[in-house]
């Protein structure tokens, strides 16, 4: 009998192990790290604010009301540009994904034109607007028009042509295959469309803050470099992420409401 | 119903998938189609069931279906082909909607056809949530729902595992000796087709042209009966001598497109 041995194990160390308390770890530490850092004069105030400067900053300027101002002007900006672009981009995205017309002759404008940095056309929209909100709100339209309109169509591309032959095989009338088999088949690429407008949405709203507005966050932030106040800058860029954050958690729900079938 | 076909040709562009097939099919008969990959059984069935239009030929039906027959010819397909938004109930339901049927009829219709197949229980569930098996009885309730005149069935057992395809096998078999439709079936398993068969056809390598169609003289409800084993057998045999030369080349060959 020749000898027995174990066969040494080799697997593991890859999966995902779930570490509920690091990601917390990680952020105090993050901001404990910054904050002696200011403490100690390594970082001098007037280019990176202590942690609890910024949150004292964040205090003080929702008390007295500047921030809810300033949020409400970006707001009132970037859900109208969202939707009017979402309503616009699905209407010509689905309908690409459904008719062969609109197909061949939507399909090389839209991708054409995708690339352009949407900001580029501000000063035009500018021209036709004025320097008002409807050229900051038709520049979010525009930058979230185009990706919407591509990830519609092909999202409604990529639902399987078996199941419209299902459907046409059981005789179901066109408008019926669209309600039906498409559009739910298409969701999923739909609401995933949603995240990539959501964060152009919010790089559009600053920019055209930044290039003329007297309040929104982005007016904000410029207006606070301008006058060296690092702590209302860095508040205001926290305010960004606080939004992203919301927005993508919001999302986050919808999916899961929509999709709940999964 | 009878099924007429008439020299049936078809072309994808340039290449040919079937050339002049002719067969008649008779009211309540299970023909099974097989034949080498790629030659043009799937064809074929799209042409009977008015999802293809041929490139030749023609294909008719005896009489008028009757009017409980809301989708004379129905498929039951290979991957399923379930809504997975839809709970088995609602996918059931589903080519009912359109119709103008009412209410009572439409529920009474979709609670015969789950109970048919055995899913009453699992009316609520998702597709997901059902093996290949179960979701494969999804899709035969659905054909049944429509009380078709023709039923299409391309491959519809050859997602499943081989334990899960021989208890399907045996449903289909007993759901069959209640269901007046024509069946016209595609397999590439020569057990099916010597088990549900009143005639196998068997088709050439592509284009596909029917090479021989051979009837099998034992009555479909005794076939599972051992004294029958060897002549089912021999019929399995007789498929595989017509067939494997022709799948050997159209193995061999390029797929081109
Ligand atoms: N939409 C299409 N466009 C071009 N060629 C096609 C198309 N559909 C099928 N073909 C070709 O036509 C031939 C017949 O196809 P078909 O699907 O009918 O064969 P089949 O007998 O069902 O094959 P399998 O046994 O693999 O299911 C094949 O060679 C296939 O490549
Ligand atoms: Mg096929």
């Amino acid at each position: 009998m020749a000898e027995r041995r174990p066969i040494p194990f080799r697997g593991g160390g890859f999966d995902p192990v779930p570490r509920p308390i690091v990601p917390w770890l990680a952020l105090v530490a993050i901001l404990g790290l910054w904050q002696v850092a200011s403490s100690t004069g390594l970082l001098p105030p007037l280019f990176m604010p202590s942690p609890a400067t910024v949150m004292r900053a964040l205090v003080d300027l929702s008390a007295d009301g500047t921030i809810p101002r300033h949020i409400e002007a970006s707001l009132r900006r970037m859900i109208p540009g969202w939707l009017i672009g979402t309503a616009a981009g699905l209407a010509v995205g689905i309908a690409m994904g459904i008719f062969s017309t609109a197909r061949a002759s939507g399909l090389p404008i839209v991708s054409a034109l995708f690339p352009i940095p949407k900001i580029a056309l501000l000063p035009l929209l500018i021209l036709w607007f004025g320097i008002g909100e409807p050229s900051k709100i038709a520049t979010i339209a525009l930058g979230v028009f185009f990706p919407t309109a591509i990830s519609a169509y092909s999202a409604c591309d990529s639902v399987p042509r078996n199941l419209i032959r299902m459907g046409q095989s059981f005789g179901l009338p066109g408008a019926d295959i669209v309600r039906k088999i498409l559009l739910p088949g298409a969701m999923p690429g739909i609401l995933a469309g949603f995240r990539i407008t959501a964060s152009v949405a919010l790089l559009l709203l600053v920019a055209a803050e930044m290039i003329g507005a007297e309040f929104g966050i982005g007016a904000f932030v410029l207006q606070a470099g301008n006058l060296m106040q690092t702590d209302h800058l860095v508040a205001g860029v926290a305010l960004l992420s606080i939004l992203g954050l919301l927005i993508s958690f919001g999302l986050g729900h919808l999916e899961r409401w929509v999709l709940r079938w999964r | 119903m009878p099924v007429h076909i008439e020299s049936v040709s078809h072309r994808y562009g340039t290449v040919a998938a079937l050339e002049g097939v002719d067969l008649d099919i008779a009211d309540g008969e299970t023909v099974v189609l097989i034949g080498p990959s790629g030659c043009g059984k799937s064809t074929l069935l799209g042409i009977i069931g008015g999802l293809l239009k041929p490139s030749d030929g023609v294909v008719s039906l005896s009489g008028t279906p009757p009017v409980e027959s809301l989708n004379p010819f129905t498929y039951i397909f290979q991957d399923f082909a379930l809504l997975p938004w839809r709970s088995v109930r609602d996918n059931v339901g589903l080519p009912l909607e359109h119709r103008a049927i009412p209410a009572a009829d439409r529920a009474g219709r979709v609670a015969a056809a789950l109970a048919l197949t055995g899913l009453t229980d699992f009316a609520d569930a998702y597709p997901r949530q059902l093996s290949g098996g179960m979701r494969q009885r999804v899709g035969i309730a659905r054909a049944l729902v429509v009380r078709p005149a023709v039923l299409l069935l391309d491959e519809p057992l050859s997602a499943l595992d081989a334990q899960t395809r021989q208890l399907l096998m045996d449903d289909l078999l007993a759901i069959w000796g209640r269901e007046p439709a024509t069946k016209i079936y595609v397999t590439h398993n020569l057990e099916e087709a010597a088990r549900l068969a009143d005639r196998v056809v068997v088709l050439s390598r592509r284009p596909g042209r029917v090479r021989e169609v051979l009837r099998i003289d034992v009555p479909v409800a005794d076939r599972a009966r051992p004294e029958h084993a060897a002549r089912l057998a021999e019929v399995q045999r007789r498929l595989w001598d017509l067939i494997r030369d022709e799948a050997a080349t159209a193995d061999r060959e390029m797929v081109d497109g």
